[in-house]
């Protein structure tokens, strides 16, 4: 196993008095794909939002135990520095009302980049790194937005990859996006985990099968408490899970 | 219903003539509806187009460019046209917009922007932000001789500003604030949570994340909200008579008072027999009205039609 890029022990998180997850311990393998998966309404997000810490926006939460970056303490690091180094990629495609370019570049710029030259290596970098330059090299001054939803979307990893993070958060990129498009997407999940760290939360269960190094399975009950039933590697969970509901989890019993 | 039992899951097929007078039936109902709609809105056009129309043609044996470009004289006749008038109106919509534009939108983006930091924070603050809230709600719903009397008793008397360029500027700057934060407060919402989203994760702090992706997204509504003002101030007549004097000449300083075009509308029909050239001075505000719908309307297309590529 590789080194470990995050960590959680005995992590918690509440809403206000609602508990959403109880006592998770977990380790994420460095440059591995590691999958998240669980039925609707089990924490998945809301975990994965744990890493670059957006569940900050949402008043009223609060935490128990500990959440490490490269060991570090990510509740005790400055926010902003904490997500240059842990970028994410939503569900559905968000990319700015500007242009292929502005888009690309608005990490570095926020982060003080200023030079043309500098700037225009990063964007090319970054789109060739998410499998779009040659799509769009000619047109950068296109608006974002005139994009089909698989282009959105890789234009958005070419977002994340500007700022030059080493952890990948995705929340089902996929899940807007129609089966060519997504498979697109999971071609550059297995280019990508050559350099990066990927988290990703899918629903999609052949998705986690296909893409990922390791799986983690959440699950809830009644009490919509969510908690973690077992991490392994992929194949393993996939083949010989250990708990029952995992089991009947991945067969399709329900979810 | 005396309908026989049904015996399949099938549905029973209705006979066909009940069927047909039903749709009959539902159809006729339907015109009579569309036709009372249809009413209402020739009513309000026919009322729109009866004022316009009659302040035109009263107006229209007045108006003329030398109208537009002479001063008034003043007089029992009310000689003279309404240059000057033209020209403080443009002054004091300058003026109020100067003052009012940035408190507004300044307002507006805190209230909005850091309303859900001031929710984990001091209960103080907290307190302080819904009263804010609450007092814009209110301003908007206050008649606006009060803002002109609080002018009065503050700018003019207190301040001893006298009736002048400068009170009726901070009167109206009270009066239309409410409406910049409220249609500012109202473009920050329409800008997606998941932009914001996309700019934190990106490394961008709070503040650059207002100035570089919610502020452009929403400056069409801003500039709604502003030229909304606008037509408020052209068209208001309450706060100005009170604050502005009645002076028919040129203001040469800030100190100075003067008349609004509405202001000089109202003085012409109450204070001379001039009323052809008071209509007259009503076609020329009801234009400016109208191009400044026309300007907004053409704003907010482009508004919507930017949400619309957005989803």
């Amino acid at each position: 196993m590789n080194a470990i890029k995050l960590e959680t022990n005995a992590y918690s998180l509440f809403y206000g008095k609602f508990r959403a997850l109880e006592d998770i311990s977990l380790k994420i393998p460095e440059k591995q794909v590691t999958a998240i998966i669980g039925p609707s309404g089990c924490g998945k997000s809301t975990f994965l939002r744990t890493f670059n810490r957006m569940n900050d926006l949402i008043p009223g939460v609060r935490t128990e135990g500990q959440a490490l970056l490269d060991g570090e303490d990510i509740f005790s690091m400055d926010v902003v520095a904490l997500r240059q180094r842990v970028g994410m990629v939503f569900q559905k495609p968000n990319p700015f009302p500007k242009s292929i370019y502005d888009n690309v570049a608005y990490g570095p710029r926020v982060n003080g980049i200023r030079d043309k030259k500098a700037l225009d290596e990063i964007v090319e970098t970054s789109l060739r790194g998410a499998a779009l330059w040659d799509e769009v090299k000619d047109n950068l001054g296109k608006s974002g937005l005139a994009l089909s939803g698989g282009q959105q979307q890789r234009l958005c990893i070419a977002r994340a990859l500007a700022v030059r993070p080493s952890v990948i958060l995705m929340d089902e990129p996929a899940a807007s996006l129609d089966p060519i498009a997504t498979q697109r997407i999971e071609e550059l999940i297995r280019q990508l985990v050559e350099e990066y760290t990927i988290v990703i939360v899918t629903h999609n269960m052949q998705q986690a099968g296909r893409v990922s190094d390791y799986t983690a399975f959440f699950f809830t009950d009644e009490s919509r408490t969510g908690k973690l039933v077992e991490f392994n590697l992929t194949r393993k969970i996939f083949t010989n899970p250990q708990d029952k509901r995992t089991e009947d989890y991945i067969t399709g019993r329900f979810g | 219903m005396n309908a026989p039992e049904m015996t399949s899951t099938r549905p029973t097929e209705l006979p066909s003539s009940r069927t047909s007078a039903n749709l009959r039936k539902r159809q006729a109902a339907q015109k009579f509806g569309f036709g009372l709609l249809w009413l209402a809105s020739l009513v309000v056009i026919l009322i729109l187009l009866v004022v316009v129309g009659y302040v035109f043609l009263t107006g229209f044996k007045s108006l003329s460019w030398e109208f537009l470009t002479t001063a008034p004289k003043g007089g029992l006749s009310g000689e003279g046209g309404i240059s000057t008038t033209i020209l403080t109106t443009i002054y004091l919509v300058g003026l109020i917009l100067v003052i009012a534009a940035p408190l507004g939108i300044g307002a507006a983006i805190f209230l909005i922007e850091y309303q859900e930091q001031t929710k984990t924070g001091g209960k103080f603050l907290r307190g302080l932000l819904q009263a804010a809230n609450f007092g814009v709600e209110t301003l908007a719903g206050i008649p606006s001789i009060i803002f002109g009397l609080f002018g009065y008793a503050l700018f003019v008397s207190t301040l001893k500003f006298g009736f002048s360029l400068l009170s009726a500027g901070l009167a109206g700057a009270c009066l239309v604030l409410p409406t910049i934060i409220r249609t500012t407060q109202e473009a920050l919402l329409t800008v997606p949570v998941s932009l914001r989203e996309g700019s934190l994760a990106l490394g961008a702090t709070r503040w650059q994340t207002i100035s570089k992706v919610v502020l452009p997204a929403a400056i069409p509504g801003i500039i709604t909200g502003i030229m909304l003002s606008v037509g408020r101030i052209i068209s208001e007549t309450a706060v100005f008579y009170v604050t502005l004097g009645g002076s028919y000449r040129l203001p040469n300083s800030l100190l100075s008072g003067g008349r609004t075009l509405s202001l000089h509308l109202y003085y012409l029909a109450m204070d001379t027999n001039a009323f052809e050239k008071a209509m007259g001075t009503g076609a020329v505000l009801i234009v400016s009205i109208i191009l400044i719908n026309l300007v907004i309307d053409l704003i907010s297309r482009k508004l919507s039609a930017g949400v619309r590529q957005n989803q």
